[in-house]
C-alpha cells in the first residue's frame, strides 16, 4: 500500500495513496466544513462535484486555494484549513449561497435538519454582506414530492442520486449561470417526467428544496372528524426508525412506542401493514410456485424470472424503463395495496362500516407510497382503498403536535385481527427481506418439508446486487436480490438480453431497502444508519413467535372467512393488478 | 496602356492621414505637374503600411525607396530630387537604429514588418478549399517526414524543443502535454481540437479554419502518430458554418489523397478526424467541459486531476489542443524547433496571433513574434487611436483577461509578463479603450459575459459574478459607495481563489485590473457620482448652453421623450427628469451648444 | 485522385504544382493570365466579398480578359474588408482594400487594362516565412 505523508494544521498525516485531503484530515480529527459532498460508505455512493467549495483549504505553493472533497493528499503536502484566507473565503462563500436563499427558516419543512442552517451556525454567520436578486423559481408539486428550488443550492446530490445510483434520469442540471438549477427535462414538472418518486433525492436534499407532500393535516381533519372511522396501517422499517427522529440511538426498536402512540393519536384501530405483508406472500409465493411448476413442466408461456413488485417506485421505473418486461414481476399489489384492499372491504365489512366512511392512513418509510395510493387502479368508485400515506418524518410531525412525549410512552400491541403479523413480514423492511420470507413459505409449501432453519443469511446484507441459491429438496432455486434502480436496472438489462439464470428476483429501489426509504429520518449521509436499522429488523424478526407468512392465524382466518385460497378470483380481484406502459413509445 | 515609369505610394492609413498625407499626395501630385510628368509618374493612396510610429509613408516605386516621417513640404524635394534627378532623399531615408546607416530599398528592412506570419501563413495565400494548394507550399511534408524519419518521441522532443505553449489560453507547453498522452497507456487515445473559440471579439481559429484547414489536419494527425491515437475530433461551434464546410472539404481531400485513414504514407499508421458541433457555450472552451460536452453530458467542467491526457474523453487519454496550437505545428517540424525557439522571448516561443478591435484604426487579424511590445500592436500596426483620441487602456485576454494602461505599452507581450501586469494572454482577443471608454462600465460588460456564460456549477461563479455585477451596476448608477469597493475588491479576491474552474478564477480580472489601474475613476463614481468617461447614462447630465443656442428647435423636434421646451429663435431648455439621456441632442445640434457633463 | 502513398509521392507531386506556379507567375510565359484572389472568410463574405467575386467572374468575362478568380482565406485586413488580390503577368501581387463593385470595376478598368495603379493598395505589411 502506497502511504502519503503530509502536514495538515501542523499535524503530520499518513494516509493511503488516493485519500482525499478531506478524508486525511478527518483521520486526525479534523473536521473540514463541506456542504455538497456526500459519501454513502458500503453503498458505492459518493457525490464529490466540487461545486460548493466550502471545504476550501489553502495548500502552501499552490495559486488558488484547494477544494479538500476533490484534492488527493500529495506527499510533502502542507495545508492549513483553517488559515485567515481559508476561513474568509469559506465564510463569503457561504454568504453568498445565503445571498440567494430564502431566509424563512422559521417555517421551513426542513428546519432543524437543514444543512445549510447548521453550516451558517457553524462559521457563526451573522450578517449578510451581499445582496441582490434572488432566485425566483416556481414551485413544482406532485404527488409525492414538493420541489422548492429557491431552496436549492446546486450541491447536485439529488442529481447524483437520480441518475447514477437510480438511473432514473429525471433531474438534471439545466439552464446556466445564476439561472442554473436541478430540473427535469425542459422544466416539465415532476409528474410529467420519468420521477419514480422513490425520494433519494428527498432524502439527500441538503435544504428544504426537496421535500415530500404533506399530509398531516388531512390525517389530522379525518382524525377529528367523528364520522369516520380511521384506521391505520404501519410498514415494517418505520418501527427500526421513528425512535431516531425523538433522539433515540440508530437501530432502536420501537414498535411497541409506536403502536401506543397511534393509539393516542386517535386512531380507532391501530393495525400493522405487516399482516399484509404476510398476505403478500401468500399471494406472491403461490404465484411464484405456480410459474416454477408450470416452467419446470416446461410450458413454453411461463416466464422467469419472476419479480418482486412491493415497491411503488420500482413498478414505475419498469413502466417507464422497461415497459416490454410488465408480465415478469409478479402481479401482487404491495402490502400497502393489500391492505387497503382488504381494510375496506373484508374488515369494514366485519365492523359493519361502509367504505366511504372507512378512512385507511398509512406510515411508510417512503414517499412513492403518496403516489402508490393516488393510482387510479387502487380505488372503488373513487374512494381510495389507502386515503393518505405519510412519512415516517410526518408521524413524528404528528406525534409532536399531539404533545405525546414518545420516549415515555409504554409499549403496546398492534390491534387484532389486522395488526397481528410473522417475523418474516417484518424483514420486508430491508433489502432481501421480501425473498427470504418468500422462501420460508415456497420451501415449505413446495416441499412439505419443515424447514431446519430460518436465517437465510445467504440472502442478507448490503453488496446492491447479490445472488445465492437454495436447495428446495434437490431442486436449486436461483436468486437475484437487486436495491438501488441502477442495479435493478442491472438485472433487467440481463433478462432483455435473455442472460438471466434467476427464478426470482426481489427488487427495492431504495439503498438499503425500505429502511433507507426517502420518507425514513434523514441519514445525513451516515450509511451505518441504515446497516443498524437493518439489523433492528433482524432483530426484531428472530424475537418473534411467528416467523413464517403462512402460519400467521389470522392470515389463515382471512382465507377461510373471505378470500377462499392464494391466487383465488377473490383474491385477484381485490390483492393483484396490473401494469401499464409509461414509455410513451 | 499608360506606362507609368514611376508610382509614388502615399500612405493613406488612418493614422498617416490624421498627419496630413493627404496633403502629402495633393502636393506631390501638383509637384508632378510642375515638371509634366503626368503620364509617366502615378500618385496613389494605400492602406496601412504597418511602420505608422514613422509615418507619414512614400514609398517609391519600382525601387522600393521607403521614405519615412515625411511632412507636406517634402513633397517638392522629393519630387524634384527622386523622380527628376533620380536622386534619393537621405534625410527622409529611414536610419538604421543599430548602424545609423540610412536604409533606401524597402526589401532590405523587412524588419519594419511588426508581423511574423507563422500560425496564418497561408490564410490569404491559398484557396483553402484545394489541397494542392496547400501542397505546394509544403502541406503535409512535416506529417510525411514525422512517419517516414522520426520516432513519436523523437517529434514530441521536436515540439518540446521549440517551446511552443498552447495558444488557447493556458500557456501549457505542447510537447509535455503530447508526451503524458503518449506515456499513458490505453486501448483507445484520441486528439481534440478546440475550436470552441468564444471570446468577445475573438475569431483567430475561425480564420485559420476556413483559411487554411489543412495545417490543422495535419497537425492533428502528427499528435496521433506522437500520442499513439488513431482518432481525431474537432469541437466546433455550430455557429462557425463556413469553417465547418471548410473542414469538411479538407477532410474529404485528405481522405482522397490517403492522407487520412489507414496506412498513411504507407507506414502502419491510421488516423481519421470527425467533427463535433458545440451550441456556443463559452464555458466549453475549458477542456474538462468540453469533453463533457462530446460525450453528450452537460457541458460543465470537472475537477483536475485527472487531466486529459490521463483520462479524457470516455475516460481514455486526449489531447487536447487549440486550433492555433495547431497550425503552427507543421511549420516547427518543416523548419525546425531552432528556428520557432529563435522568435519570441525567454519563456515563450513564436508567434501569436491577436484580434484587434475597439478603438483603433486597423481593426484586423496580426500576428506578431512573442515579445513584441503592446505598443507597437496598437500603433505601429494597429495605426492607432480611432480619430485621434487618446489611448486609454488595452484589454488582452477576453473576459479572463484585465485592463492595462499606458504604462504597460511598452510591456513585451508574453505569457508570463502579462499575467504578471495582472492580465493574460488569453486566446488572444485584444480590445483597445479610448479616452471615452468608461473603464467602470468596460467591466461591467465583461462581468456580464461571464455572467452569462457560467456554467453555474460552483458557488463563486454562479453566484459570486452576480454579486460583483450587481455592484458595478449600482456603482454606475451612481447609488455606489467607497465601502462597495473594499466589497468589490474583497468577493474578487475570493471568486479567484474559490473557482472550480477558469472561467471563474479569472472572472474578476476585468475588475481587479480596472480597481489597480483606473481606481481614481471608481472613485469618481462613488465619491463625486460622476462618470469621467460621460459614459454612464445615469450620472450624466445634458444641458443647452443659453449662449450658443439659436432656438432652431432642431433638438426639441428630435427628442424622442419631449424633455426639451422652448421658444422659437430663443435658447431651449432640457428637463432632466425627464431626459433618458439618448444623447440625440447632442448628435443633432449644429451650434455646439448642448453639453454634457 | 490518386492516392499519396510516400514521401516521395508527396514530394512528386508538390514539385508539379510548384512547377506550374512558378511557370505562371513568370510573366515570360505567353499563357499568363491574370490572377485574383478574393477573401472569403465569414469576415470577408459578410462584408460582400460574394458580391464582389461574381462581380469580377462576370465583368471579366465580359470584357473578354483571361483571368482565374479564386477565392481564399482571411488577409487579416478586417477594416478594410472586402479585399482581393491581383495578379497581373509578371508582376508582384497587389492587394487592394474596400473593395465595392465600383472599385472593382476601377480595379479593372484602371490597373488591371491600363496597368495603373489606384488608390486602396494595401502594402503587406507582414513577413512570411517563405525562403
Amino acid at each position: 500500500m502506497d502511504m502519503i505523508n503530509l502536514t495538515i494544521d501542523n499535524r503530520p498525516v499518513s494516509v493511503e495513496k488516493g485519500t482525499s485531503l478531506l478524508q486525511a484530515a478527518a483521520e486526525v480529527g479534523i473536521k473540514i466544513p463541506s456542504l455538497c459532498y456526500m459519501k454513502l460508505h458500503d453503498l458505492n455512493i459518493e457525490n464529490k462535484p466540487g461545486g460548493c467549495r466550502v471545504c476550501v483549504v489553502e495548500v502552501v505553493g499552490r495559486r488558488n486555494l484547494a477544494p479538500a472533497c476533490c484534492t488527493d493528499a500529495a506527499e510533502g503536502m502542507v495545508v492549513q484549513t483553517h488559515s485567515m484566507r481559508a476561513i474568509h473565503a469559506r465564510r463569503t462563500v457561504v454568504e453568498l449561497i445565503l445571498s440567494d436563499h430564502p431566509t424563512d427558516c422559521l417555517k421551513c419543512a426542513k428546519a432543524g435538519n437543514c444543512e445549510l442552517q447548521s453550516m451558517a451556525q457553524h462559521l457563526g454567520i451573522r450578517e449578510i454582506h451581499f445582496e441582490g436578486e434572488q432566485s425566483t423559481f416556481r414551485e413544482d408539486t406532485s404527488p409525492a414530492i414538493i420541489r422548492e428550488l429557491n431552496k436549492c443550492i446546486r450541491c447536485r446530490r439529488c442529481e447524483m442520486m437520480c441518475n447514477e445510483v437510480q438511473t432514473v434520469g429525471a433531474l438534471s442540471a439545466i439552464n446556466r449561470g445564476f439561472n442554473a438549477v436541478i430540473s427535469p427535462a425542459f422544466e416539465m414538472n415532476l409528474d410529467h417526467s420519468v420521477c419514480t418518486y422513490c425520494g433519494q433525492c428527498v432524502a439527500v436534499c441538503p435544504t428544504g428544496a426537496l421535500t415530500e407532500v404533506d399530509h398531516t393535516g388531512a390525517v389530522i381533519r379525518a382524525l377529528s372528524n367523528p364520522a369516520k372511522t380511521v384506521i391505520v396501517q404501519t410498514a415494517p422499517a418505520v418501527r427500526a426508525a421513528l425512535g431516531e427522529e425523538f433522539g433515540g440511538e440508530p437501530g432502536t426498536l420501537v414498535t411497541g412506542k409506536l403502536a401506543a402512540a397511534l393509539r393516542r393519536l386517535g386512531f380507532n384501530y391501530v393495525f400493522d401493514t405487516d399482516f399484509a405483508a404476510d398476505l403478500t406472500i401468500m399471494e406472491e409465493g403461490t404465484e411464484l410456485l405456480n410459474r416454477l411448476t408450470a416452467y419446470l413442466g416446461g410450458d413454453k408461456e411461463i416466464k422467469l424470472p419472476m419479480l418482486t413488485s412491493c415497491c411503488p417506485a420500482w413498478v414505475k421505473f419498469f413502466e417507464h424503463q422497461f415497459p416490454e418486461l410488465k408480465d415478469i414481476p409478479s402481479s401482487a399489489r404491495s402490502p400497502q395495496q393489500m391492505f387497503g384492499s382488504i381494510a375496506k372491504s373484508y374488515f369494514a365489512e366485519k365492523i359493519g362500516v361502509d367504505r366511504k366512511d372507512l378512512v385507511v392512513v398509512s406510515i411508510m418509510p417512503c414517499v412513492a407510497k403518496k403516489y402508490e395510493c393516488s393510482r387510479d387502479e387502487f380505488s372503488v368508485n373513487g374512494n381510495p382503498d389507502v386515503d393518505f400515506a405519510l412519512t415516517t418524518r410526518e408521524l413524528a410531525q404528528l406525534i409532536n403536535l399531539a404533545n405525546i412525549d414518545f420516549n415515555s410512552l409504554p409499549d403496546e400491541d398492534f390491534d387484532h385481527p389486522m395488526g397481528d403479523s410473522t417475523g418474516a413480514s417484518v424483514i420486508f423492511g430491508t433489502t432481501g427481506g421480501v425473498i427470504e420470507a418468500a422462501v420460508r413459505t415456497a420451501y415449505e409449501v413446495f416441499t412439505g418439508k419443515k424447514l431446519a432453519r430460518l436465517d437465510f443469511t445467504e440472502l442478507r446484507g448490503m453488496e446492491g446486487l447479490r445472488h445465492a441459491t437454495i436447495d428446495f429438496d434437490g431442486l436449486p432455486i436461483h436468486i437475484g436480490i437487486a436495491h438501488g434502480l441502477g442495479n435493478a436496472r442491472k438485472l433487467l438489462e440481463d433478462i432483455q438480453k435473455g442472460t438471466s439464470q434467476f427464478h426470482a428476483i426481489e427488487i427495492m429501489s431504495c439503498p438499503g431497502g425500505c429502511i433507507g426509504g426517502g420518507g425514513q429520518p434523514y441519514h445525513h449521509g451516515n450509511a451505518e444508519i441504515l446497516k443498524k436499522r437493518q439489523m433492528a429488523l433482524y432483530r426484531e424478526d428472530s424475537g418473534k413467535p411467528i416467523r413464517k407468512s403462512h402460519e400467521n392465524p389470522y392470515i389463515t382466518k382471512l382465507y377461510e372467512e373471505f378470500l377462499g385460497a392464494p391466487m383465488s378470483e377473490k383474491s385477484h380481484h381485490l390483492l393483484h393488478t396490473e401494469y401499464f406502459d409509461r414509455s410513451k413509445k | 496602356m499608360a506606362d507609368y515609369r514611376m508610382h509614388l505610394l502615399v500612405c493613406g492609413g488612418t493614422g498617416c492621414k490624421s498627419s496630413e498625407s493627404e496633403q502629402i499626395r495633393d502636393n506631390l501630385l501638383a509637384e508632378v505637374e510642375r515638371y509634366g510628368l503626368n503620364d509617366e509618374v502615378q500618385v496613389v493612396m494605400t492602406g496601412c503600411f504597418g511602420f505608422c510610429g514613422k509615418g507619414p509613408i512614400v514609398k517609391v516605386l519600382p525601387d522600393n525607396t521607403f521614405y519615412v516621417l515625411v511632412k507636406p513640404e517634402d513633397a517638392a524635394t522629393i519630387v524634384e530630387e527622386h523622380v527628376v534627378m533620380g536622386r534619393k532623399v537621405n534625410d527622409l531615408l529611414y536610419l538604421d537604429p543599430e548602424s545609423d546607416e540610412p536604409i533606401s530599398d524597402s526589401k532590405q528592412m523587412d524588419f519594419h514588418k511588426k508581423q511574423v506570419r507563422i500560425a496564418l501563413r497561408n490564410c490569404g495565400v491559398i484557396n483553402p478549399e484545394n489541397i494542392d494548394e496547400y501542397i505546394a507550399r509544403d502541406g503535409y511534408a512535416a506529417l510525411a517526414t514525422c512517419l517516414s524519419e522520426k520516432s513519436p518521441q523523437q517529434v514530441i522532443n521536436e515540439i518540446k524543443l521549440s517551446g511552443q505553449r498552447g495558444r488557447g489560453g493556458g500557456g501549457f507547453p505542447t510537447g509535455l502535454k503530447w508526451e503524458i498522452t503518449s506515456k499513458s497507456q490505453a486501448d483507445q487515445k484520441y486528439v481534440v481540437c478546440n475550436a470552441d473559440e468564444g471570446d468577445p471579439g475573438a475569431f483567430m481559429d475561425r480564420s485559420i479554419l476556413e483559411g487554411d484547414p489543412h495545417s490543422v489536419i495535419e497537425a492533428m494527425a502528427i499528435c496521433g502518430y506522437c500520442t499513439g491515437s488513431t482518432k481525431g475530433l474537432v469541437y466546433i461551434r455550430a455557429e462557425y458554418p463556413l469553417a465547418i464546410q471548410r473542414l469538411k472539404t479538407a477532410i474529404h481531400q485528405a481522405r482522397e489523397y490517403g492522407l487520412l485513414g489507414d496506412v498513411i504514407f504507407g507506414t502502419t499508421f491510421s488516423f481519421d478526424i470527425t467533427l463535433r458541433y458545440g451550441a456556443g457555450a463559452f464555458v466549453c472552451g475549458e477542456e474538462t467541459a468540453l469533453i463533457h460536452s462530446m460525450e453528450g453530458l452537460r457541458g460543465e467542467p470537472t475537477f483536475k486531476p485527472p487531466f486529459p491526457s490521463e483520462s479524457g474523453y470516455l475516460g481514455k487519454p486526449t489531447t487536447v489542443n487549440n486550433v492555433e496550437t495547431l497550425a503552427s505545428i507543421p511549420v516547427i517540424i518543416n523548419k525546425g524547433a531552432a528556428f520557432f525557439n529563435s522568435i519570441g522571448t525567454e519563456k515563450s516561443k513564436g508567434t501569436k496571433v491577436f484580434a484587434l478591435a475597439g478603438k483603433i484604426n486597423n481593426v484586423g487579424l496580426i500576428e506578431v513574434p512573442m515579445g513584441t511590445t503592446l505598443r507597437e500592436v496598437i500603433f505601429d500596426i494597429g495605426g492607432g487611436i480611432k480619430g485621434g483620441k487618446k489611448f486609454k487602456s488595452v484589454q488582452t485576454g477576453g473576459p479572463s483577461g484585465g485592463c492595462l494602461t499606458n504604462s504597460f505599452l511598452d510591456t513585451p507581450i508574453d505569457y508570463d509578463n502579462l499575467i504578471a501586469a495582472g492580465s493574460m494572454m488569453g486566446s488572444g482577443g485584444m480590445i483597445v479603450m479610448d479616452e471615452d471608454d468608461c473603464m467602470v462600465s468596460i467591466a461591467k460588460f465583461y462581468l456580464e459575459f461571464t455572467l452569462d456564460e457560467s456554467c453555474g456549477k460552483c458557488t463563486p461563479c454562479r453566484i459570486g459574478n452576480k454579486r460583483l455585477y450587481e455592484i458595478l451596476d449600482k456603482i454606475t448608477k451612481g447609488l455606489g459607495t467607497e465601502e462597495d469597493l473594499t466589497r468589490l475588491r474583497s468577493l474578487c479576491n475570493v471568486i479567484k481563489d474559490t473557482s472550480l474552474c477558469g472561467l471563474g478564477q479569472t472572472s474578476p480580472n476585468p475588475i481587479l485590473s480596472t480597481l489597480d489601474n483606473f481606481y481614481d475613476e471608481y472613485l469618481a463614481h462613488v465619491r463625486d457620482h460622476k462618470c469621467p468617461a460621460g459614459q454612464c447614462k445615469s450620472l450624466v447630465k445634458y444641458s443647452i448652453d443659453n449662449e450658443k443656442c439659436t432656438g432652431c428647435t432642431l433638438c426639441f423636434r428630435n427628442c424622442p421623450v419631449g424633455a426639451i421646451t422652448g421658444e422659437k429663435r430663443s435658447p431651449h431648455f432640457i428637463d432632466n427628469a425627464i431626459c433618458i439621456k439618448c444623447g440625440v441632442c447632442y448628435d443633432k445640434c449644429k451650434f455646439d451648444a448642448v453639453s454634457v457633463s | 485522385m490518386n492516392k499519396i502513398k510516400s514521401f516521395d509521392d508527396l514530394k512528386q507531386l508538390r514539385e508539379g504544382l510548384q512547377a506550374k506556379i512558378k511557370q505562371r507567375n513568370s510573366g515570360s510565359n505567353p499563357e499568363s493570365i491574370v490572377r485574383i484572389k478574393v477573401a472569403m472568410s465569414t469576415c470577408g463574405i459578410a462584408s460582400g466579398a460574394k458580391e464582389i467575386m461574381n462581380f469580377l467572374t462576370d465583368e471579366l468575362e465580359q470584357q473578354s480578359i483571361e483571368a482565374v478568380v479564386t477565392q481564399t482565406g482571411c488577409m487579416g485586413y478586417c477594416y478594410a474588408e472586402p479585399t482581393i488580390e491581383v495578379s497581373l503577368p509578371g508582376k508582384e501581387p497587389i492587394v487592394f482594400g474596400d473593395v465595392d463593385t465600383f472599385r472593382a470595376a476601377e480595379i479593372i478598368e484602371k490597373y488591371i487594362i491600363h496597368n495603373e495603379l489606384v488608390d486602396g493598395i494595401l502594402p503587406v505589411n507582414y513577413r512570411t516565412i517563405d525562403n
